[in-house]
């Protein structure tokens, strides 16, 4: 080769940069994110359901409390009306986070496994959390 | 021809990945032994080229230069433009990998009434094409929050940064409105002029509808038909750690951009895609123009048989003095 040297050290510094991923763990597994949903008011529940069905919530929820956000502020609509007809208040800390008062085992579970870093507490107050 | 046969080998690709995963259930072949392939073929193939490459001898240097070269001392010389020394040559190569510098030195040609030819600037490829490489290297890094755990330090920096309008939710990422654009300037570009159209072939349009796809899907993915991102990272931190997983209902689209990206892996180091390892290897910016303070010996030289002045006088030496030619040795 010609050059060899310079070419194989780019070629190395290539390989090294894309195949980080694969390195940096050493093939070790992951946990996953388990966001619990074991709250006292949870369990105090008859029925445990949100306000609509988990995997509506699970792929969706960003938009709903958006969509909440500007009905609320925007046109003062304080109710809404879910999918199967239920009347809730529109509050994420009245309705959300009353049920879901464990920020830290349940929204950051995931949000920080998936680097998503929600504007929500930019406004609103963070609950206060037993440290256990 | 070309466009259309390119269209519709990656629309082909699309309903494969959703036919697959929605008829017939192969989330694993889709997620995890496709990927491994691909992945697998990226990195043999871009060092095969490349070391085929490295094999073929560097040429004299070709100082092609848009600068005064290195002469008398009172000439002052352009080290950046038109290098003597390695890190000239580095500042080059720089301005040239991550500023495209050539393309910035694009003009078009007019011929206009007279007759006359007209030259001029010509910014909007060098323009189109700084935000299109641009933008998919920080979607690339951006990325890397589903293949690192714990998240590398700077992702999330990049990404406030990216979202920083906070419009809608999820944030919209400025670089993926520029990324299409410049996309979709780039193929309106080969389409609508001409001269570009008349040398565009299937090569140079399916790399950009598959880029485009990857694009659309992961756009569609974001913000439109939403996937569950916590299952999709369970899948590539399974792929990055070698233990595969495929957690229930992702969703089709993620399976269909990452098969979109499988395929732009694979197609990567047989295609013109590997200008990305090419840039670095071009001669006329990678050498420094020092032709005349260093002797460069050709290196496809072999020895020349030659035959000597003092050979052939031995040789003729009894023609020559024959014929009455003067002679350097009498015997």
């Amino acid at each position: 080769m010609y050059n060899g040297i310079k070419i194989i050290i780019g070629l190395l510094i290539f390989a090294a940069l894309v195949t980080f991923p694969f390195y940096s763990k050493m093939g070790k597994a992951t946990a996953k994110p388990d966001p619990k949903v074991d709250t006292p008011e949870i369990q105090k529940l008859a029925e445990k359901k949100c306000v609509e069905p988990k995997e509506f919530m699970k792929t969706e929820h960003m938009k709903m409390l958006n969509d909440w956000r500007d009905t609320v502020v925007r046109e003062g609509n304080l109710i809404y009306v879910s999918s199967d007809g239920k009347k809730y208040t529109i509050s994420l800390q009245n309705t959300c986070m009353n049920c879901h008062s464990n920020k830290k085992k349940f929204c950051d579970e995931c949000h920080n496994y998936s680097a998503v870093i929600p504007y929500c507490w930019d406004c609103h107050i963070e609950p206060k959390e037993n440290k256990t | 021809m070309g466009l259309l046969l390119s269209f519709f080998v990656v629309i082909v690709l699309v309903l494969l990945a959703f036919g697959g995963v929605e008829a017939a259930n192969l989330q694993y072949l889709f997620g995890i032994i496709i990927p491994y392939a691909a992945f697998v073929t990226f990195i043999v193939g871009i060092f095969y080229r490349v070391v085929k490459w490295g094999r073929s001898p560097v040429p004299f240097r070709i100082p092609t230069t848009a600068g005064q070269e290195k002469s008398l001392p009172w000439i002052k010389q352009n080290k950046i433009d038109n290098p003597s020394s390695a890190l000239g040559v580095i500042v080059r190569m720089a301005f040239e990998v991550l500023l495209f510098r050539s393309l910035f030195r694009n003009t078009k040609t007019e011929l206009r009434e007279g007759p006359s030819l007209a030259y001029g600037s010509a910014k909007w490829l060098w323009l189109a094409g700084l935000a299109f490489h641009w933008t998919f290297f920080i979607i690339v890094l951006r990325h890397l929050r589903l293949f690192t755990e714990p998240i590398l330090f700077f992702v999330p920096l990049i990404e406030s940064l990216d979202a920083f309008f906070q419009m809608g939710v999820p944030l919209l990422y400025i670089t993926d409105v520029v990324f299409l654009m410049a996309v979709t300037y780039l193929f309106f570009r080969r389409v609508l002029i001409p001269q570009v159209r008349y040398i565009s072939l299937a090569a140079d349009y399916f790399p950009l509808f598959l880029i485009l796809g990857i694009g659309v899907s992961g756009v569609l993915m974001r913000y439109f038909f939403k996937v569950d991102v916590v299952g999709a990272k369970e899948l590539t931190m399974g792929l990055v750690t070698f233990n595969p997983v495929v957690p229930e209902g992702i969703g089709v689209i993620f399976y269909i951009h990452l098969f979109l990206v499988s395929t732009l892996l694979i197609y990567f180091p047989f295609s013109k895609l590997m200008h990305m390892a090419g840039v670095f290897l071009s001669p006329t910016r990678n050498l420094a123009n020092n032709n005349r303070e260093r002797m460069h010996i050709n290196p496809w030289n072999y020895p020349v048989k030659v035959h000597t002045y003092e050979e052939y006088e031995e040789e003729f030496r009894h023609f020559m003095k024959d014929a009455g030619i003067p002679v350097e040795k009498e015997e």
